[in-house]
């Protein structure tokens, strides 16, 4: 599916019913607004995520988006001087209130970051790490764990004769598949993804693309880019935020070929931003 | 649980979420001794900061005594050793059992003399009536008996304890300028070479091993200016008092030397490169690009490096107790022997009774130590914020 | 006939232009360097050269003679007892407290609260106090303070001072003191040092605060911590005015049996060799001796530090 091509292709549009049968809404935000300070940096967002599809933030820098894609994990709160109000509901439990645990929440919310960030550990300890915190110490249901995640992350075959080596001396497209098979190793449900390809070129972004594509067979994905080819291509439905105001929320399709407001077209057809 | 099988998506369970928060008892209990262990550092900090100001505090408030009025009234000649009782002997002359005990006849006759020699020395003294603690003895000139005008004394074991702090912190003052003088030119031109001008590789070497000089603890410096330097200085120079401010400044100037050039060197390796380079690509040598463009933009770094260096001298110990000569001398000539605030306190703390005033001044000298170095420190800590503030272009 | 211009360019080019100024002044300050490194090999080989013939097993080990000035019988081996002592006990106090300080400040509290801040510069200023003023402390606090209340507590009525005196763990404990700002911004440093995109990656996969701190940060900070315990064992291996009213002993015949004892100690010796020998030349053999093994005692230990610390440069610049 992805495609080095400058043309945008897209993916057919599901009909309706077919979506929100076979892909229910899983993320529910109700007028969420947050300040860092008095800065208001998100203001009053509503709008729903479906399971098992690809869901992509999209605006110009500062806008909020990689802001909110902190919100449900609640990795925004490591941020000192953040204030929230409204609601994040996953499955109908609101992921604030006050009996969440945070640790259930972000082992059942993965995230991957901007800028790979594998742990100075062996290939093998990177994946095996988060099975360690949660008391695996038994060396084949690790070993199955590490291999299934690299399978899944299309890097095995890259790495299978060097897991001891350290994950440092990989590539850098091949850090950022590390830390996606890292990811995965504990079963989420749901995926972060912030900006993944974002420092990578464009082979390696288009096998993290393609991963993207495979994964969301298993794991709903909210992902967070600035390249809008690259949402057009991967996500089945878009957001657009502009200066912490969601703009415009759609079917990828629709929104790219025929968006309701003004400022989404001035966006998608390159006039800002 | 293995891995989701393609094909057959999971249902997930999202109710565990909300069946609140899990207790990890063991991290709560090693959290919580973390908050403590850090707790009782800032504790006993401020601690030290309380401590010191109030042993010294009653000297501050003038509730310290310090007159000899009533001390030193009756007189027992030394012909009459045999015919005084020995327990009247033993507190006339303010001995412990044990001390007596221990002494020969010979000691205690000697000691029957110095007493009177004392007693001579203030016939009806005026002086023993004086509160010598009180912030006028301690710092304004008196004329004592004896004297033919007003001086500045420190004699704290004298029959009349005399407090002045004037010699010592000139004293001080003395042994700290010349070992400013004679490091900080030599630590600020390493760092301009080190950071600036010397060949990346032999900047691997250097730096370490100009820092190995403040691995050698100041007792070997001591010990160094006291068995040689002092010897040679004096063979060169030929003044007349081998142990002084000379010897101990350019001894002191050997442990300040790493510390200014510590700092100076961070200084100017956090100018950026591109400043220097920017004066090199237009044509100006390296020396020119190091002395017009770097050094200007790390001047506060600098600063702070003097003043880091200031107070790192000041409050040297040991050094000073060894080569300095501790005389309390009071004059500004460097050849004349000095005694320093702390070598003052390091000579003679062990001799006094807890409690009691000449312990209590110790005190006093302390928290002047103290006011000073934090004074330095302060400055060298602002000097450094102003430096990063410069060079993050925030003025 | 002119050169061609490349010809012209290529002379000009080859010629070495020395701006006489410049040249001056570079050859002063790598002149200040060598001369700073001069002073330091001088005073080395000085001790080196005096001290090295009175190094022996005996010497280093044996026990201390009453009569200390006397080359044929002295010995140095209960002060290096007694320093080794006084240095792993200071180490055992300080390195925790320092380390979860310094964990502490940089993990779990929030970076521009009063509070932190106030412990920040406290650490900071603790670390320009002069030594002699903690030997001050010491007295007045753990001796007299600590010391007599213990005594107070434990053997009321009797009038023999136990804990009220000076003795091995107060000297310890003040040198802990004195230490601990070195412990803590030497752990602060080496802790920042960790990119936060890697504490980030452990909480986001369902690690707690604690579990990224032990598994993730600290190992990858205790180089940095390493480095920073042993400047500090080596600092307070040298320092003698600290324990100049807290704990150390002109002369004992035995070892130190408790922790309430007085003990012998190296520095300091080199003190008393240096500033009551009888005989100065008669004991400068054993006055060069004691210098040489308290040097080689803290030196080792900086070389240990500043081997650490290249690596851990050479290992961050990898990373970088």
């Amino acid at each position: 599916m992805a495609s080095l091509s400058p043309t945008v292709r897209l993916q057919p549009p599901a009909p309706t019913d077919v979506v929100t049968v076979a892909h229910p809404e899983l993320i529910t935000l109700d007028r969420l607004s947050l300040w860092y300070g008095a800065a208001q940096a998100l203001k009053d967002i509503s709008f729903g995520i479906r399971e098992r599809l690809v869901t992509a933030f999209i605006g110009p820098s500062g806008c909020g988006k990689s802001t909110l894609l902190r919100c449900l994990n609640r990795m925004n709160e490591l941020i000192e001087g953040v204030r929230l109000s409204g609601t994040v509901r996953i499955a109908g439990q609101d992921i604030y209130a006050p009996g969440v645990d945070v640790i259930e929440l972000r082992r059942r919310v993965g995230m991957v970051f901007q800028r790979s960030n594998p742990f100075p550990k062996s290939v093998y300890e990177n994946i095996a790490y988060a099975l360690r915190l949660q008391g695996v110490r038994r060396r084949r249901e690790l070993d199955e764990v590490v291999e299934k995640s690299l399978r899944a992350a299309a890097l095995w075959d890259e790495v299978k004769d060097r897991l001891h080596a350290s994950a440092l001396g990989l590539s850098g497209g091949q850090q950022q598949r590390l830390c996606i098979a890292r990811a995965i190793a504990v079963q989420p449900d749901i995926l972060l993804m912030d900006e993944p390809a974002s420092a990578l070129d464009p082979i390696a972004t288009a096998k993290i693309e393609d991963l993207i594509l495979d994964l969301k067979r298993d794991y709903t994905i909210v992902i967070v880019t600035h390249n809008m080819q690259q949402a057009a291509r991967i996500s089945d439905y878009t957001a657009f935020f502009y200066l912490g105001e969601l703009i415009e929320y759609d079917t990828t399709a629709r929104l790219f070929t025929n968006p309701a407001r003004k400022q989404t077209e001035d966006y998608v057809t390159g006039r800002f931003g | 649980m293995p891995p989701p099988a393609h094909g057959t998506p999971r249902v997930p369970d999202w109710t565990s979420l909300a069946r609140g928060r899990r207790v990890r008892p063991l991290e709560w209990l090693a959290e919580r001794v973390l908050m403590a262990l850090a707790f009782t550092a800032l504790v006993v900090i401020c601690l030290i900061f309380l401590f010191v100001g109030r042993e010294a505090w009653p000297i501050f408030a003038g509730r310290v005594d310090s007159s000899l009025a009533r001390e030193l009234q009756d007189v027992i000649p030394p012909e009459d050793l045999d015919k005084t009782p020995p327990e009247r002997l033993r507190l006339y002359l303010g001995l412990t059992r044990e001390q007596f005990a221990a002494m020969d006849r010979d000691t205690l006759r000697e000691l029957m003399e110095v007493r009177i020699e004392a007693r001579e020395q203030i016939p009806d003294d005026k002086d023993a009536l004086l509160n010598t603690v009180r912030w006028r003895y301690l710092i304004g000139p008196h004329q004592w008996t004896g004297y033919d005008r007003p001086v500045y004394i420190w004699q704290p074991v004298s029959a009349i304890h005399k407090y002045n702090l004037v010699p010592l912190v000139v004293g001080s003052l003395k042994a700290t300028l010349v070992a400013l003088a004679f490091a900080v030119p030599l630590a600020l031109a390493a760092a301009i070479y080190v950071s600036q001008l010397a060949n990346p590789r032999a900047r691997e070497w250097l730096k370490p091993g100009i820092e190995l000089l403040a691995g050698i603890p100041s007792v070997v410096l001591g010990f160094f200016a006291l068995i040689v330097l002092a010897t040679l200085m004096q063979r060169l120079f030929g003044y007349p008092s081998r142990l002084n401010a000379l010897v101990a400044g350019v001894a002191l100037g050997l442990a300040v030397i790493p510390v200014v050039f510590s700092v100076a060197e961070d200084a100017l390796t956090s100018v950026p490169r591109s400043y220097a380079e920017a004066a090199l690509a237009l044509g100006s040598t390296r020396w020119q690009a190091a002395w017009q463009i770097v050094l200007p933009a790390a001047l506060p770094g600098v600063f702070a490096a003097v003043v880091l260096g200031f107070g790192r001298a000041i409050g040297e110990t040991m050094i000073v107790l060894m080569a300095s000569g501790n005389a309390s001398i009071l004059s500004w000539n460097p050849l004349d022997s000095v005694r320093t605030l702390t070598a003052t306190i390091a000579a003679e703390l062990a001799e006094t009774v807890v409690g009691g005033h000449h312990y209590r001044m110790l005190f006093v000298i302390g928290v002047l130590l103290f006011a000073v170095t934090f004074l330095s420190n302060l400055a060298g800590e602002w000097f450094i914020h102003r430096l990063r503030a410069r060079l993050e272009g925030q003025r | 006939m002119n050169p061609a211009p490349t010809a012209r360019l290529r002379g000009e080019l080859t010629t070495r232009h020395r701006e006489p100024v410049s040249f001056f002044c570079t050859g002063l300050t790598g002149l200040a360097t060598l001369l700073i490194l001069a002073m330091l090999g001088l005073i080395l080989a000085n001790i080196a050269w005096h001290g090295a013939g009175s190094l022996s097993p005996r010497f280093i080990f044996g026990s201390a003679d009453r009569d200390m000035f006397d080359p044929a019988k002295a010995a140095v081996g209960p002060m290096v007892f007694g320093t080794a002592a006084r240095v792993i006990l200071m180490t055992l106090f300080v390195i925790p407290i320092g380390v979860s300080t310094a964990i502490y400040l940089t993990e779990y509290a929030r970076g521009t609260s009063w509070w932190t801040r106030g412990l920040r510069s406290a650490v900071n200023n603790l670390a320009g106090v002069p030594s002699i003023v903690f030997g001050l402390f010491g007295l007045g606090f753990f001796v007299s303070a600590v010391g007599g209340s213990l005594d107070a507590l434990i053997y009321p009525g009797n009038p023999k001072p136990v804990w009220g005196k000076p003795a091995l763990i107060w000297a310890s404990l003040t040198l802990a003191v004195m230490t601990l700002p070195v412990v803590i911004v030497a752990t602060e440093e080496a802790l920042r040092a960790i990119p936060v995109g890697l504490r980030e990656a452990s909480l986001a996969l369902g690690a707690t605060k604690w579990q990224t701190v032990v598994r993730v940060v600290l190992p990858q900070a205790l180089p940095g911590i390493l480095t920073g315990g042993i400047l500090a064992v080596s600092r307070a291996a040298g320092e003698v005015a600290p324990i100049l009213f807290t704990g150390v002993a002109y002369y004992m015949a035995s070892l130190p049996r408790s922790l309430t004892d007085q003990f012998m100690d190296l520095a300091y010796h080199v003190f008393v060799l240096s500033t009551q020998a009888p005989d100065v030349d008669k004991s400068r053999p054993i006055l060069y001796g004691t210098v040489v093994v308290l040097l080689l005692l803290t030196f080792a230990l900086n070389v240990v530090a500043i081997l650490i610390r290249a690596r851990v440069r050479r290992r961050l610049r990898q990373l970088g």
